[in-house]
């Protein structure tokens, strides 16, 4: 199980002692051009989490490789580069420009913001040409925003991908409280924090149980009991996002509030809690010792 | 002057007093740094999911005081704080006032008065020129010194005195814009919507110059670019 941040959430060239206290560093999202992203107004606060739309800020693909990488391989955690285009060519060139780099551990690609425009092609069509660019481990990153989670998994796994991210952000509406407008620039933005955890763990439940693929958790986390749900629910890995915002030492918290949460159920290695959810020995144990304490 | 560590550490209100339509929130300062004016600190909103930016308003030795417009419901949160409850603080962040000027002016409009007293401090209490929407905001001038007001429809841009200032200054966007056109050099602190305050959400970009600034970072003091 590794902590690591959700793509866009944390910039470690800014904020290294944060990437440092991770497990493994994902960039924001690089495109293969370069992007100033979203007009200001870019962030909202909501009841329930955040509104963002940031919109894909990013140096694209060529200066990202020759200024941006060779400093992030000296924070010395291992680096998953996000990418993002609007084609099926544009994901292969992206991958094709980083495959032989070797600070790079894995590529995560971004099949799912809700800031930019959809590329074009399928989402398996999508992840084809990235795998067909790079032998290097690919995540797809997934809207929970679909009509079934399971089946696209199955899509992209077949797809040759090696892993999942789920999930991204939902798009929402936020509206200035005196002027009934929209609060964002760009009207729409993501929405993250607490409002996309059961979303999330609805999604990794979902896809754990079509693909059994490795899935990085993400939505809403930000307690070590959040951490053991996501894995419960199939995650293998979970990335941090919002909760950073607010709180940049949370890696170190989370950690030793899943090491409580793991004494407590008298459990070794947070690997073994994966796919709890699910049902297996673990859960009848748990069902019997319910019975046993009536 | 190298810029202090951002620190984070749970504080303790030690007064919330009005000032006009404002409060003035007081907190114990344990071992957090006050920084340069015109940096500011994430203030943790009771029942908010994300911290809020305010710059510093004054510091003493065992306390560091932040002036409040209770606008939102993390502002008004804030401003609700009772003497002995705690909130987190984070900072102190992003780029002050650059203090080696000759001929200071402070200029502030509303709100924007908040950083100018630790400021007016550092810089020998040099004159000040504040503009207010009411006489009830016009209160906060007295955290001050030697300012003169002005209450709409009069303008702080028809009051700035004549001769050669080094303008500092900070206030609502129409009135920097004003303030840049008359003191094309002046340094402005400007303000956005935060998320993180120390640069890894990228939401707080505003478009100066042509050109998106991430206002944590590289401000919220940006110096007007060489004409």
């Amino acid at each position: 199980m590794r902590l690591l941040n959700g793509s866009g959430c944390l910039d470690a060239l800014v904020a290294p002692e944060v990437a440092r206290s991770l497990d493994t560093f994902v960039t924001k999202t690089v495109t293969p051009l370069p992007r100033e992203g979203s007009p200001p107004v870019r962030i909202a606060e909501t009841d329930v989490g955040m509104l963002n739309s940031i919109g894909l800020a990013n140096p694209g693909i060529e200066a990202f490789v020759s200024e941006a990488l060779p400093r992030l391989a000296e924070l010395g955690v291992p680096i998953w580069v996000s990418v993002g285009g609007f084609s099926d060519g544009d994901y292969a060139d992206l991958c094709a420009a980083l495959d032989d780099r070797l600070e790079v551990e894995a590529i995560e690609l971004n099949l799912s913001c809700p800031n930019v425009d959809e590329p074009a092609g399928s989402v398996g069509e999508l992840v084809i040409a990235a795998r067909g660019a790079t032998a290097k481990p690919l995540y797809a990153k997934l809207s929970p925003a679909v009509p079934s989670i399971g089946a696209l998994a199955v899509e992209v796994k077949e797809a040759g991908a090696d892993g999942l991210t789920l999930v991204n952000t939902i798009r929402g509406l936020s509206l200035d409280a005196r002027t009934l407008r929209p609060t964002l620039a760009r009207e729409f933005g993501g929405l993250s924090g607490p409002a996309l955890k059961p979303i999330a763990l609805a999604a990794i439940f979902a896809a754990y149980r079509a693909t059994g693929l490795p899935i990085v958790g993400l939505g809403g986390v930000s307690t070590g009991r959040d951490v053991l749900e996501f894995l419960a629910a199939g995650a293998s890995s979970v990335a941090l996002g919002t909760v950073l915002f607010g709180d940049p030492d949370a890696p170190a918290r989370i950690r030793s509030e899943l090491a409580r949460e793991l004494e407590s159920l008298a459990v070794v290695e947070a690997d073994n809690i994966r796919g709890r959810a699910h049902g297996g020995r673990f859960a009848e144990w748990l069902t019997l010792d319910r019975h046993l304490s009536v | 002057m190298r810029r202090a560590r951002p620190r984070r550490a749970r504080v303790t209100v030690c007064g919330n007093e009005p000032v006009g339509p404002y409060r003035l929130l007081r907190v114990g300062r344990r071992s957090l740094a006050p920084g340069l004016p015109g940096q500011f600190f994430m203030l943790g909103a009771p029942g908010r999911l994300l911290p809020r930016p305010m710059s510093l308003c004054t510091v003493r030795p065992r306390e560091l005081a932040f002036l409040i417009d209770p606008v939102g419901p993390g502002s008004r949160a804030l401003c609700e704080l009772s003497v002995g409850e705690t909130l987190v603080v984070f900072g102190p962040l992003g780029r002050g006032f650059r203090l080696e000027v000759e001929r200071p002016l402070l200029v502030g409009g509303g709100i924007g008065v908040a950083p100018l007293p630790y400021l007016s401090e550092a810089l020998g209490r040099p004159p000040a020129v504040l503009g207010f929407r009411s006489p009830r905001h016009a209160e906060a001038a007295a955290l001050v010194p030697r300012a003169q007001v002005v209450v709409e429809p009069r303008l702080v841009t028809q009051a700035l005195p004549a001769g050669r200032f080094d303008v500092l200054a900070c206030g609502p966007e129409p009135m920097l814009e004003a303030v840049r056109e008359l003191a094309p050099a002046a340094q402005l602190a400007w303000e956005a919507p935060m998320a993180c305050g120390y640069g890894a959400c990228w939401g707080c970009a505003v478009e100066i110059d042509g050109r998106l600034q991430r206002l944590c970072v590289e401000g919220p003091v940006l110096e007007a670019l060489a004409a």
